[in-house]
């Protein structure tokens, strides 16, 4: 049976959800890569904040006011630090979404012209797509794909063929890809980027929550990721960007707070980050994933990551033990982040996820967003099952016994 | 014995009644789930304002693949007005089952589909 050894991290009980029982189970959830649960200190450090220290920030003069000044700016000081970034060119936004739409909004109107190209990859997120495709069809400019192997990985030849063709603005790639697993090798993949003169941006979602990222070492442009999934509340996306690029830069969104004064017929930009962050940014989100970054580090990244890629060896070996389940994406544990797209043949992924509920297993099903790839893979859709720093073998072993259970309701 | 994958949703999943194209056709329709990027397409040929015949093709679940193989059979022979005034409830109780919240587009997927070819109106059921 399992050849993986049992991993070090034992952490459940600091997330309070883990007490709920469905139909008298235990909640195996598997879907952190859709979102993460929340441990009692982010959930303390939120309540605590809109308790004792709730405010608007900038130009209070009062003690509260000043309390709520403090904690957003040393919120920020700490989620830069979390990912080795500045502090001044970290930026909140609301989610990767809109961190992506600020740099095909802002650096890609300026700079992306008739005739140049975008280039992304087929195992993008909607988020990585859809910016660039208005974009594209707004400047008259071409969008092109890099191809994914049937390893469901990407080559970096293809990428310095596609960048020698001299027409690239900017290049945009996830870190880690939330169907496949795949971890792209994203220092090489912008050092090519640099070397030929092309801006990078990448999609960090689901890789800052599971292995350590120093995104100064990784050096691209733009680094993205968001707070829901790395622990935090939802409302709260990070964009670190590179700092004489955001000082370039026009804004996005304009209105209170990103403008240094305002006159009858014009304004004149606040500096960074303000700039970018235009009405009352997320106060207490922006608290409560200080916390989760502050929890995370407690834990070492290090360690997170080794617990994840054990949990995830350990559920690809179970997983392709069970007749007619097919993981897809690379084959070693080693190559991919926590999370595993499978099919079932003779069952639908909806129908699977269904029947797995039923014994209290938590997991997503459909195109998880990625439909150009779902074309590329040849199927409609997948379910997936993704761990977080909270799951247990037990969870893995609940959602195997729920599969061959619900293998046998459709006579398979 | 599952509340929601009783045997004959699930033989209709397996064995869809009335399922491929028909040719030729006088109407037909096609759309996705966006929830979850299942298709489905139906073909339907028009004899004396009733719908004589008709085929669904696509792949889904077996919640909307079951709906569209069990009203196929009910829709044989159902003059057109009367397909256009079906309602979401109607299709419920044809299923039979307890559908959830969430599942509830993939029940409705069909006669969606089915009503947008009949009158051009391709609202969800209410």
């Amino acid at each position: 049976m399992p050849q993986v050894a049992e991993s070090a991290l034992a952490v459940k009980s600091d997330f309070p959800i883990f007490a709920r029982r469905f139909g008298g189970h235990e909640l195996a959830y598997l879907d952190s890569a859709a979102t993460s649960q929340k441990p009692a200190a982010v959930i303390e450090a939120l309540a605590e904040h809109l308790r004792a220290h709730n405010a608007n920030i900038h130009r209070g003069v009062y003690p509260l006011a000043q309390e709520a000044d403090a904690a957003y700016d040393a919120a920020r000081n700490r989620v830069a630090a979390f990912t080795g970034a500045e502090p001044n060119s970290t930026i909140f936004t609301k989610n990767v979404t809109e961190a992506i739409n600020l740099v095909a909004y802002s650096w890609g109107r300026a700079n992306v012209r008739r005739g140049d190209a975008v280039l992304i990859t087929q195992m993008e997120h909607h988020a990585n797509i859809v910016p660039w495709q208005i974009l594209c069809r707004e400047r008259e400019a071409e969008l092109r794909y890099l191809e994914v192997d049937e390893r469901g990985e990407l080559s970096l030849q293809a990428l310095r063929a596609e960048l020698a063709r001299g027409d690239v603005a900017i290049v945009a790639f996830t870190h880690v890809s939330n169907v496949l697993g795949t971890i792209n090798p994203v220092a090489e993949m912008v050092a090519e980027a640099r070397a030929a003169g092309v801006v990078s941006l990448i999609d960090g979602a689901q890789a800052v929550p599971q292995m350590p990222v120093d995104v100064e070492a990784i050096g691209a442009d733009f680094y993205a990721w968001t707070g829901h999934k790395a622990l935090g509340p939802t409302g709260i996306g990070v964009l670190h960007g590179r700092r004489e690029l955001l000082e370039r830069m026009e804004p996005f969104l304009a209105g209170g707070d990103m403008i240094s004064s305002v006159d009858f017929q014009s304004a004149t930009w606040n500096e960074l980050p303000a700039k970018f962050e235009a009405g009352t940014p997320p106060i207490a989100e922006a608290v409560g994933l200080a916390a989760a970054v502050e929890y995370l580090s407690g834990l070492g990244m290090e360690r997170v990551r080794a617990h994840e890629r054990e949990l995830t060896a350990y559920m690809l070996e179970r997983l392709s033990a069970l007749s007619g389940v097919r993981p897809v994406g690379p084959p070693e544990a080693e190559r991919r982040g926590g999370l595993v797209s499978f099919t079932v043949e003779g069952m639908h992924p909806h129908d699977v996820a269904e029947l797995v509920s039923r014994r209290g297993v938590c997991i997503r099903a459909g195109h998880h967003c990625a439909q150009p790839l779902m074309r590329c893979l040849g199927v409609g859709a997948t379910a997936r099952a993704s761990v977080g720093v909270y799951n247990e073998r037990a969870d893995i072993d609940a959602l195997a016994a729920a599969l061959a259970a619900g293998r046998e309701v459709f006579g398979l | 014995m599952d509340d929601l994958y009783r045997d004959y949703i699930l033989d209709h999943y397996k064995r869809p009644r009335n399922f491929g194209a028909l040719e030729p056709h006088d109407l037909e329709a096609h759309e996705h789930n966006p929830l979850c990027g299942d298709e489905l397409a139906v073909h339907i040929r028009v004899r004396d304002d009733r719908i004589e015949d008709l085929r669904f093709q696509g792949h889904g679940c077996a919640i909307s693949q079951a709906s569209a193989s069990i009203a196929s059979e009910e829709l044989k022979g159902m003059k057109l007005q009367q397909v256009g005034a079906l309602s979401a409830d109607w299709m419920l109780e044809l299923l039979g089952i307890p559908v959830s919240a969430t599942r509830r587009k993939c029940a409705l997927l069909n006669l969606k589909v089915v009503r947008g070819a009949v009158t051009g109106d391709a609202a969800w059921p209410s």
